[in-house]
């Protein structure tokens, strides 16, 4: 059960555990992890589910695919390398504990 | 009654979907510490709408459709009253009566009812293996009937209907979509774009009968067959999605103003009583995007309708609602996608995007962009909402030799020369 720590924009941490093969977004919404909006569900429609990986785990997590990738240049929060939509991002033993930066904004 | 503050009047939320759900979590995430009921006349905790119509779930699957888990409402000492609804609200007291008998004083009531479907008003409507699809034990009962069904009659050439028809289209059924309109999706999307998608439907193997009428659907035990203005067609299930009507009545009866819709201000408190609030499918308001009262049925519109409210109701400096509305549907493998609210009106324009399938129809209103529809095309749509959120309108012949997309970037490029 790889743990996730997300770091709010308040400086604050929210530790979480989830299953292996979970979705990020997932994991964050099902604990309430407030700053992960995921208005559409998770289907990388909306865009407001980002969030930033670690550095050093972001090599390791895989790049956005091509449609993420697009998407990743109008979120609400400026895009930085680590970007990520948590919506395509899944949990694994390799990245345990994960680090999630969460944005000021999402929508 | 909240259980440990019995008879103190807080906030009570009428409907656990989306916009309920939105108002009691933006609720104590404010900061407010008074009692908070929610009434859902469904047995199942606070869930996701949208998948069901797009999946058309075989198993019960309520972990991976809630909203949260149950834990978030006790952690938050929510009162969550499940398979409980208000049937009468008395304005004068302050009070709500449930139809398990409950009495519970309110300071704020919200009215989030959401919306029903409108009937299908043909003989046989009623027959086994007809259905419609709003709720979760809705999408469990198609998605059964669809392990067997082999042909699909799919009634409503809207949203739902082109939804549900892609998903019997992958288990393998026989599809045929039957749509009194002219072309499908007539109050959703731009003729031009209706017309590709059409296409994109029918490439799949889905047969599309518009200006169609269905007059009866017939069968002994269930469903055998549907007859319409264009002939008879044989069916094992029908589904149909021929709009929605709001949940108004409780609001009717204790005299509230009501046309279709509750009749809500700008900050979406009743014109008729302060102390009620309606929001999402049920809350008919003004909106700086439409001329006269809309009444919009989406997620977004639930959502941010709902934290309105909570926000207001916790304290926060209350704003006008005006959030730029925005809708999407997967219908099979094409995802389309609208920012703004286009007008019939509008001049619209068709853009091909850089890869096959890519499509964009911009909407203009005297020569400025207000609404844009896309198929496949996820980052234009994202462009769009930027776009159209901001105060600095974009014009018709910005838009000559480039995408939103690419105005979007081009926009950020000079502020951040500036």
């Amino acid at each position: 059960m790889p743990t996730v720590i997300f770091q709010l924009p308040d400086g604050t941490e929210r530790k979480v555990t989830a299953a292996s093969g979970t979705v990020l977004m997932q994991a964050a919404v099902s604990n309430g992890v407030a700053g992960i909006v995921a208005e559409c569900g998770g289907n990388a429609s909306c865009a407001t589910c980002h969030v930033y990986l670690d550095a050093a785990q972001s090599e390791l997590a895989g790049g956005p695919n091509d449609v993420e990738d697009e998407m990743l240049d109008f979120t609400a929060a400026e895009r930085r390398p680590t970007s990520r939509l948590s919506c395509q991002v899944q949990l694994s033993d390799a990245l345990d504990p994960m680090l999630v930066h969460v944005p000021e904004e999402q929508v | 009654m909240s259980a440990d503050r019995p008879g103190v009047a807080g906030v009570v939320v009428v409907g656990g979907g989306q916009a309920g759900f939105s108002v009691v979590s933006t609720l104590r995430a404010g900061g407010y510490d008074g009692p908070v009921t929610v009434f859902a006349d469904e047995p199942h905790l606070p869930y996701q709408r949208p998948p069901l119509s797009k999946k058309a779930h075989t198993e019960p699957d309520e972990l991976r459709v809630s909203l949260v888990p149950e834990s978030f409402y006790g952690e938050r000492d929510i009162e969550l009253r499940l398979g409980d609804d208000v049937v009468a609200l008395d304005t004068a007291d302050r009070t709500v009566r449930s139809r398990a008998g409950l009495s519970v004083p309110y300071a704020h009531l919200v009215l989030a009812t959401g919306a029903r479907n409108r009937p299908l008003p043909v003989p046989g409507a009623d027959l086994a293996g007809v259905h419609a699809v709003r709720s979760l034990d809705d999408a469990l009962a198609v998605g059964r009937a669809l392990t067997t069904a082999q042909d699909v009659v799919v009634i409503g050439g809207g949203f739902i209907g082109l939804e549900l028809a892609q998903v019997a289209r992958a288990r393998g059924a026989r599809v045929t979509v039957v749509e009194l309109a002219d072309r499908l999706l007539s109050r959703a999307v731009s003729p031009q774009l209706a017309e590709h998608l059409r296409r994109r439907h029918e490439e799949s193997g889905v047969h599309v009968h518009t200006g169609t009428a269905v007059q009866a659907i017939e069968g002994t035990d269930r469903v055998r067959q549907v007859v319409t203005s264009a002939g008879t067609l044989p069916a094992d299930l029908v589904v149909y999605g021929i709009g929605a009507v709001p949940r108004d009545e409780l609001a009717r009866d204790a005299g509230l103003a009501v046309d279709d819709g509750v009749l809500v201000d700008e900050q979406l408190r009743s014109v008729s009583d302060p102390r009620v609030s309606a929001v999402g499918d049920c809350a008919r308001h003004p909106h700086p995007h439409a001329p006269g009262l809309v009444r919009l049925e989406s997620v977004q519109n639930a959502t941010d309708q709902g934290a309105l409210v909570g926000r207001r109701l916790a304290g926060q400096p209350p704003a006008p609602y005006a959030n730029l509305p925005w809708f999407w549907s997967d219908q099979g493998a094409v995802k389309l996608q609208i920012a703004g609210l286009r007008a019939p009106s509008d001049d619209v324009r068709l853009v091909a995007g850089d890869t096959p399938g890519r499509l964009a129809a911009y909407a203009f209103r005297g020569g400025r962009l207000a609404a844009v529809e896309t198929l496949d095309w996820p980052a234009e749509h994202l462009a769009a909402r930027r776009l159209l959120e901001r105060e600095t309108p974009v014009l018709a012949d910005e838009l000559t030799d480039t995408t939103l997309g690419g105005l979007a970037r081009a926009r950020r490029a000079a502020e951040v020369r500036a």
